[in-house]
């Protein structure tokens, strides 16, 4: 050994030592300063003695590095993982592509020559050498880039069209019926709503995900909420050891919970502290269930020269592969021993699926979300209330196969031919009818007789009279002041009576139309006929799952404050007769954030409406995204209600969503935005991020009307924006306009 | 107007660079200051102003606690003698705010004072005519020397075109005040116009303006 090569070890060494206080952010730790010590001790002395010695103190430097790193590696807490997973030098999805698959080639552009160089997309594959054969399997490679040209990787944030583009190859590998990997690098998407929009493009990508009838396997190693599902829908989930997976960033949900505001800074211990309580770590999520395996990392995670990292992880994504598509494929009882003997990488397992085979992956896909989070809510039904549940679903399975499967085929054929035969016997009656008015008609006395019949019947047919709906008295209408239009300055308008304008006016100015708030009762009173509504999993209770300290006095007070479980109500109604089901995010319960309640509740509604063959309706009272304090558990509400989504619309189900008030994050850029019909109604908001989240993660400041619903409607994510005291004939036109194929009433 | 006679104009805001704001009631009600006199309160900031001022004082009518913010950046130099809870009438001065003009409106002022002001003689549409637009983009507006009776603008209005003949002393378009094309109210701004002799010196002036005045 050289001096020469002694100084380039030792240049290692200090860069490692470096790298190890990066991670431990500067905190005291007497590992690290023994390191420090020893490091400039060895420095200060390497060049007075002789090379052997110098050699031999080296190598057991060496040692110690090693030792105390795997020390120091247990020592981590979840907000070093943080650090270690933004870290300059941790691997990102270029090193896995040199290192774990073959050969690929970038497709969809080419560094900063693309459209979003945050979305990395290859088309790579994997050699496996089998006895003497080689097999060369091709997969699609689908990730966030943040390294190998920082400067324009936006970190890993990925703008709207980098989805779209990452839905575009998806598609592409589902026609040529290859596997997906996907690689989630990402601390959040780009929250921009420039189009395709960042909400809506992530609920397209989620919904296409769900029903990819290709095999999809994620790696995560920084799984940032909404930007992370955009691609993390897949049937085997994956997560580096030291990455992390969460519903919002340890920053964000300390500036949240400290109300931090404008330029201050959370202070770094209760960053730490919201870092442990969002259980965002790989065994965190395994324990959960939100994550199939973790993926071993070397101590203090894996860096581009962990070689036998990318090997381990090469195998782990292969196994995965081989795991899902046996599952999928073949004869159940060699399935089953082929699983077995999956450690064995001698088994080459074909990863094109047959037409059998991808309707087995779809079902499973639904099936693997569906059980999720089970744990993270309360169902306080009793037993008795559980088996009429379940014998009344049992029944509408039944009933729903006989009527519609079964029996409406023969009845759709007699009733053609009934159709047919009224409509023979229709013409004859009316030249009959026509014959023996032109003949009266010659005899004056007629006329009139006719004339009186008309007024009389006019006059009994009008039903203005009858209550289609209940009466409804706001609470806010019985206060006696009077309220400012917002638009006052602008529009001129003059002050309204609180029991006006919450009363007769609906909470609409009556000068400009600007709708102020009404409480979620309003809709429930003046869209659905009179006493249609039948509340069903009202005992599905909203929890404290992650123990999220000072969490579980907040929700109680907000159970007690509304009288409700969770933020969202689920019931059957009539609108004019209609039948339909409905879901409903109401503002008042912790401002209508989805958890895991709220995502039972949404899933058994949508349920409910395929069972019965219903439409379903989501009324978004207000939502302000998912509940930060249940972390993965809200979070995994993105693909589980979307997959329920999707499984009700491709059965042939009308969904339609209507948002109020301020709707934004998580739901509409999963299960809420996935609606082929959406609407708004006026004065409302949506989005994907809050003007504040904008500017500190983007830095560009947003005109104030930006989330305003007439820009939802302009750039082509809501279809109409409604009037208040029209949602009930709206909704019903649009019932009667949009009926899916399965449904009731057609 | 003469060369001195701009400096003097300039000198004179210098004197006093203030302007007074006073803040009257949009409508009835009681008062309740929440500013009190020698404070400093700030007009509306962010990039679209969607930040309101400073919260001077609120205005309650009907149980309706109104809030009334401060318009302009400056002192507040004066309070009205009002107790919490008097009675105020619609169109009441409640306090007055001491404001330091801006560079913006310094400029604006001597500009105001010093050109010719040709304003719009009816709502529409107005267009230079194609041989003065020419001018105007080749050149810039200060290439442009006007003569009395010349025919300058197009007027565009419910389908018809009229052609507007400039009246006013013979001189060169210093500042445009609308873009062609845009729809103007009567009696807006369309361009001021000051004798060639006087270029430089508007010219030295706001030169001046711009790079002594200090903004408080």
């Amino acid at each position: 050994m050289l001096l020469l090569d002694i100084e380039k070890e030792l240049q290692f060494l200090e860069e490692k030592l470096t790298y190890i206080k990066d991670i431990f952010a500067h905190k005291q730790n007497e590992n690290i300063l023994l390191l420090e010590s020893k490091l400039k001790d060895f420095k200060n002395s390497y060049k007075n003695i002789n090379l052997a010695e110098a050699k031999r103190k080296l190598n057991s430097l060496k040692d110690l590095f090693t030792f105390l790193e795997n020390k120091l590696d247990r020592q981590l807490t979840p907000m070093d993982k943080v650090r270690i997973v933004r870290h300059p030098q941790r691997i990102c999805l270029k090193d896995i592509l040199e290192n774990v698959y073959d050969n690929y080639t970038e497709i969809g552009g080419q560094d900063e020559y693309s459209i979003d160089p945050s979305m990395l997309i290859a088309r790579a594959y994997i050699t496996r050498k089998v006895g003497k054969k080689i097999y060369n399997q091709p997969v699609m490679v689908i990730g966030q880039e943040k390294g190998h040209g920082e400067e324009f990787r936006n970190g890993g944030s990925v703008k709207p069209w980098g989805n779209a583009k990452a839905l575009q190859y998806m598609k592409v590998a589902e026609r040529e019926n290859i596997p997906i990997h996907t690689y989630v690098f990402t601390p959040g998407a780009y929250p921009i709503e420039d189009y395709p929009g960042a909400a809506q493009q992530i609920a397209r990508n989620l919904y296409e995900m769900a029903g990819l009838k290709v095999p999809i396997i994620a790696v995560f190693s920084e799984g940032g909420s909404g930007g992370a599902e955009a691609i993390a829908l897949a049937d085997m989930r994956l997560m580096l050891s030291h990455g992390y997976y969460s519903v919002i960033s340890p920053e964000g949900a300390a500036a949240i919970e400290g109300r931090i505001r404008g330029k201050e800074k959370a202070s770094p211990e209760l960053i730490e502290q919201c870092a442990s309580q969002l259980k965002m770590t790989a065994d965190d999520n395994l324990v959960m269930g939100y994550i199939d395996r973790i993926i071993k990392e070397p101590p203090l995670g894996a860096r581009p020269e962990h070689f036998d990292f990318f090997k381990q992880l090469r195998n782990e994504v292969i196994k995965a592969t081989d795991e899902v598509v046996l599952r999928v494929r073949g004869i159940s009882l060699f399935r089953y021993l082929v699983l077995r003997k999956l450690k064995n990488p001698e088994i080459y397992v074909r990863w094109a699926l047959g037409a059998k085979a991808k309707e087995r992956l779809l079902e499973n896909r639904y099936r693997k979300f569906r059980k999720m989070s089970q744990h993270a809510y309360i169902d306080g039904r009793n037993n008795l209330t559980k088996i009429k549940d379940k014998s009344e679903e049992l029944f509408w399975a039944g009933y729903s196969l006989l009527h519609y499967d079964i029996l409406r085929r023969h009845k759709q054929v007699v009733s053609q031919l009934t159709e047919d035969i009224k409509g023979e016997i229709h013409v004859l009656l009316n030249r009959a009818k026509t014959s023996y008015h032109k003949f009266m008609c010659r005899f004056s006395w007629f006329h009139k007789r006719k004339a009186n019949v008309c007024q009389l019947l006019s006059l009994s047919d009008w039903d203005g009279h009858k209550q289609e709906t209940t009466p409804y008295l706001s609470p806010q209408a019985k206060v006696d002041k009077t309220i400012t239009c917002p638009n006052a300055s602008k529009e001129g308008c003059l002050d309204l009576w609180a029991p006006d304008l919450f009363g007769e006016m609906a909470g609409v100015c009556s000068y400009c139309g600007h709708h102020f708030p009404m409480e979620h009762e309003w809709y429930l009173y003046n869209v659905f006929d009179a006493h249609s509504l039948r509340e069903f999993n009202q005992d599905i209770e909203a929890t404290n799952p992650l123990d999220f300290a000072n969490f579980s006095h907040k929700l109680e007070t907000a159970k007690k404050k509304t009288g409700q479980k969770s933020a969202c109500l689920t019931f059957e109604g009539k609108i004019k007769g209609i039948e339909v089901v409905v879901a409903v995010l109401t503002a008042k319960f912790r401002g209508g954030t989805v958890g895991a309640a709220e995502g039972e509740k949404f899933i058994r509604a949508v349920e409910k409406a395929r069972l019965k063959h219903r439409p379903f309706i989501a009324y978004v009272h207000g939502t302000a995204g998912i509940r930060i304090q249940e972390g993965t558990n809200g979070v995994i509400q993105m693909p589980r209600c979307t997959l329920a989504i999707r499984n009700y619309l491709e059965a042939g189900g009308l969904y339609i969503v209507v948002y109020d008030t301020n709707s934004y994050a998580g739901p509409v850029a999963s299960f809420l935005g996935c609606s082929p019909y959406q609407f708004a109604i006026r004065s409302s908001n949506i989005g994907f991020a809050g003007p504040g989240v904008i500017k500190e993660t983007t830095g560009l400041e947003i005109p104030p009307d930006y989330h305003k619903a007439y820009h939802a409607l302009s750039r082509g994510h809501i279809q109409g924006i409604w009037d208040r005291r029209q949602m009930r004939a709206n909704l019903y036109q649009a019932l009667l306009t949009m009926g899916g194929r399965y449904l009731y009433y057609h | 107007m003469k060369t001195s006679n701009i400096k003097e104009l300039l000198d004179k805001i210098k004197e006093n660079p203030y302007k007074t704001i006073v803040v009257k009631t949009p409508h009835c009600g009681t008062i309740e200051f929440v500013v009190g006199e020698g404070e400093e309160v700030k007009g509306p900031r962010g990039k679209y102003k969607e930040q309101p001022g400073t919260l001077l004082a609120y205005l309650t009518r009907e149980n309706n606690q109104k809030p009334l913010y401060a318009q302009e950046r400056g002192i507040i130099s004066k309070i009205y003698p009002f107790q919490k809870g008097d009675f105020v009438e619609a169109n009441t001065p409640i306090l007055e705010i001491k404001h330091y003009l801006t560079k913006e409106e310094v400029l604006e002022l001597i500009l105001k004072e010093t050109l010719y002001l040709f304003r719009a003689p009816e709502k529409g549409k107005y267009y230079f005519v194609p041989e003065i637009d020419k001018r105007i983009k080749a050149k810039g507006c200060q290439k442009v020397k006007l003569h009395p009776g010349e025919e300058v603008l197009i007027l565009s209005r419910m389908k018809r075109e009229t052609f507007l003949p400039y009246e006013g002393p013979e001189g060169i378009i210093y500042h445009l005040y609308f873009k062609p094309g845009q729809s103007l109210n009567a009696e807006d701004i369309l361009f001021g116009v000051c004798p060639p002799e006087d270029l430089e010196s508007i010219k030295e002036v706001v030169l001046k303006v711009k790079s002594e005045w200090e903004e408080k």
